[in-house]
């Protein structure tokens, strides 16, 4: 296994450069996730407005990995309806667990595909799905809502 | 007699085995478990093999034998920390050691040399493992006592200048370890074991970090309980020690019910058994205990003394290499005096887990995260480190393994 294939360019563009990295200072939800084995964490901050994501924010402390699915994950739910949303994340999540068998579905993942190397590495899995985790527990909170 | 590694090497059968294609494995990771010899690895399938038997129970030539090689394992370990045999008690694990003590303690009846009343008071240090902290925070939350610490200070050692106001007259237990797990520091045992003793506190040593690694006696500690692994010693999973000092044990009440640790019994009531079984209740781990014996065996032949030279060696290069590079970090002594081959670091810009699974391609094996020490980690104001920890199987080219890869760690996450 290449690392060069783990750790592609474009996931330590996002982790040098994260993007909606702040929290905002308003939200419907606001949700802390932290990986206990390793340390890391995250808080995510969402709005959804008519049934969008109208603002998804985050801000945290870990590894590359962590960070830049974070970074990614916000800039392609942003304005996505909540179903598509879910399509989304469930895309990723199974991208995750397929064991280096899937290279994602670029349509629905976009540069986020770049983490299909992840999958190979049964440790980081966790690290990619942070982000991910926080946000549909978020989406779960505010539907309750 | 010096350590060779190069010999000793080929009693550990892991080494003949290569990682992440066809890598020589450069094993830094005996902090949290060590590899095992084949005299451990023989041992524990011998029992299974050709003595497999309840221990303690049945009268038949099995059961005998069994007994035999269990309570051989358990003289081992007693000369091996200095103790009797009547003072070891088998556990599952070090982890199990120390909840052992605090349930039992946090157990005893008010006319009890252990009792644990309210405002009692509990002392520990900030640079606890998880098991050795949150037991004894949680049995002061239990029996409402209090819970105070020893801080830790900016060269990582424990700041002793109230020693006084903090191991104070209400202090009844002081539980701390030997040798932080991540900063390599040593403790100074005697200033706080007098100063217990004055207040009539007992003093519990976490010693999964020593043992293994340097020569221990526990008559000269001073000390009232002991634990370790048998893990991080050569020996397999599945055994941990308790040691305690007679007098001790013969006072503490039972933790885990069952058979073998009784008297009598009757629909109403029991009696306990004299120690070490009162606290060995069930068919124990007699194939591990038996695997220990074996380590502790191996370890004696080789000498504590050597094998702590060598490592101190080792520590040594290892940290002049990382001070030469400007972007490490080293938490912990920056000298090898009372100090283990412990040696945690950080790396400006990249993350332990990055550089861990970096070094990881390279067949290097570091620990990489907060090393159950979580309290510790916020005091040092980091998330993570990454930590390498050696033993003795490793040599000098394993260190200048490490240190390169850590050069081209760099490389390899700034070329985005």
């Amino acid at each position: 296994m290449d690392l060069s294939n783990l750790y592609q360019e474009v996931i330590l563009d996002h982790y040098k450069h994260p993007e909606h990295k702040g929290l905002s200072l308003e939200k419907d939800v606001q949700v802390h996730h932290i990986n206990p084995s390793c340390g890391d964490e995250i808080t995510i901050n969402l709005t959804m407005r008519d049934g969008v994501v109208s603002d998804l924010t985050w801000d945290g402390v870990g590894c590359s990995i962590s960070m830049a699915s974070a970074s990614m994950m916000t800039g392609l739910l942003h304005g996505k309806n909540a179903a598509e949303a879910t399509v989304i994340v469930e895309s990723f999540v199974d991208l995750m667990h397929s064991k280096g068998t899937s290279q994602g579905d670029e349509n629905v993942l976009e540069d986020a595909v770049a983490f299909a190397g992840v999958s190979q590495y049964p440790a980081r899995i966790k690290c990619a799905l942070l982000g991910w985790m926080a946000y549909k527990d978020a989406a779960i909170q505010v539907h309750g809502k | 007699m010096t350590v060779n590694p190069a010999l000793i090497r080929k009693d550990f059968p892991i080494f003949e085995r290569t990682v992440r294609e066809g890598k020589k494995l450069v094993y830094l990771d005996n902090g949290a478990t060590s590899q095992k010899p084949n005299s451990v690895i023989e041992a524990e399938s011998d029992f299974y093999r050709f003595k497999n038997a309840a221990v303690h129970r049945g009268a038949h030539q099995l059961a005998e034998e069994a007994t035999e090689v269990y309570e051989q394992a358990r003289d081992l370990v007693a000369s091996f920390l200095g103790g009797v045999s009547d003072e070891i008690i088998f556990t599952k694990s070090a982890t199990e050691s120390l909840n052992l003590l605090a349930y039992a303690i946090g157990s005893a009846e008010p006319s009890n040399r252990f009792h644990l009343a309210e405002g009692d008071k509990i002392v520990v240090t900030e640079m606890e493992h998880h098991a050795n902290l949150i037991p004894w925070q949680q049995l002061a939350k239990r029996n409402r006592a209090t819970l105070g610490w020893f801080e830790v200070n900016s060269e990582g050692r424990l700041d002793l200048s109230q020693i006084e106001s903090i191991i104070d007259s209400k202090t009844k237990i002081v539980a701390l370890t030997h040798q932080s797990n991540v900063l390599g520091t040593v403790n100074p045992l005697q200033e706080i074991v007098k100063r217990a003793h004055e207040v009539g506190a007992i003093v519990i040593l976490d010693a999964c970090q020593s043992v293994p690694h340097m020569k221990i006696n526990v008559k000269e500690l001073g000390i009232d309980f002991l634990a370790f692994s048998g893990h991080k010693a050569l020996g397999p999973t599945g055994v941990g020690i308790l040691w305690g000092r007679s007098e001790m044990l013969a006072d503490l009440p039972p933790f885990l019910f069952g058979g073998s640790m009784i008297e009598t019994v009757s629909m109403t009531e029991a009696t306990w058994a004299n120690p070490p079984k009162r606290f060995e209740a069930g068919v124990p781990n007699m194939a591990q205990a038996v695997g220990l014996g074996a380590a502790v065996k191996y370890l004696t032949t080789i000498g504590l003394e050597s094998i702590h030279d060598h490592e101190m060696k080792l520590t040594q290069q290892l940290i002049h290499g990382l001070q030469s590079n400007s972007d490490v970090e080293i938490y912990g002594p920056a000298g090898c005096d009372m100090r283990g081959g412990v040696v945690s670091f950080s790396l400006a810009n990249i993350h332990p887990h990055d550089l861990g699974q970096f070094l990881d391609s390279q067949g290097i094996a570091v620990r990489t995260g907060h090393h159950c020490a979580w309290p510790l980690n916020r005091k040092l104001g980091v998330v993570a480190t990454t930590r390498a920890s050696v033993y003795l199987y490793n040599d000098s080219s394993d260190i200048d393994a490490l240190l390169l890869g850590v050069c081209d760690a760099q490389r390899f996450f700034a070329r985005a």
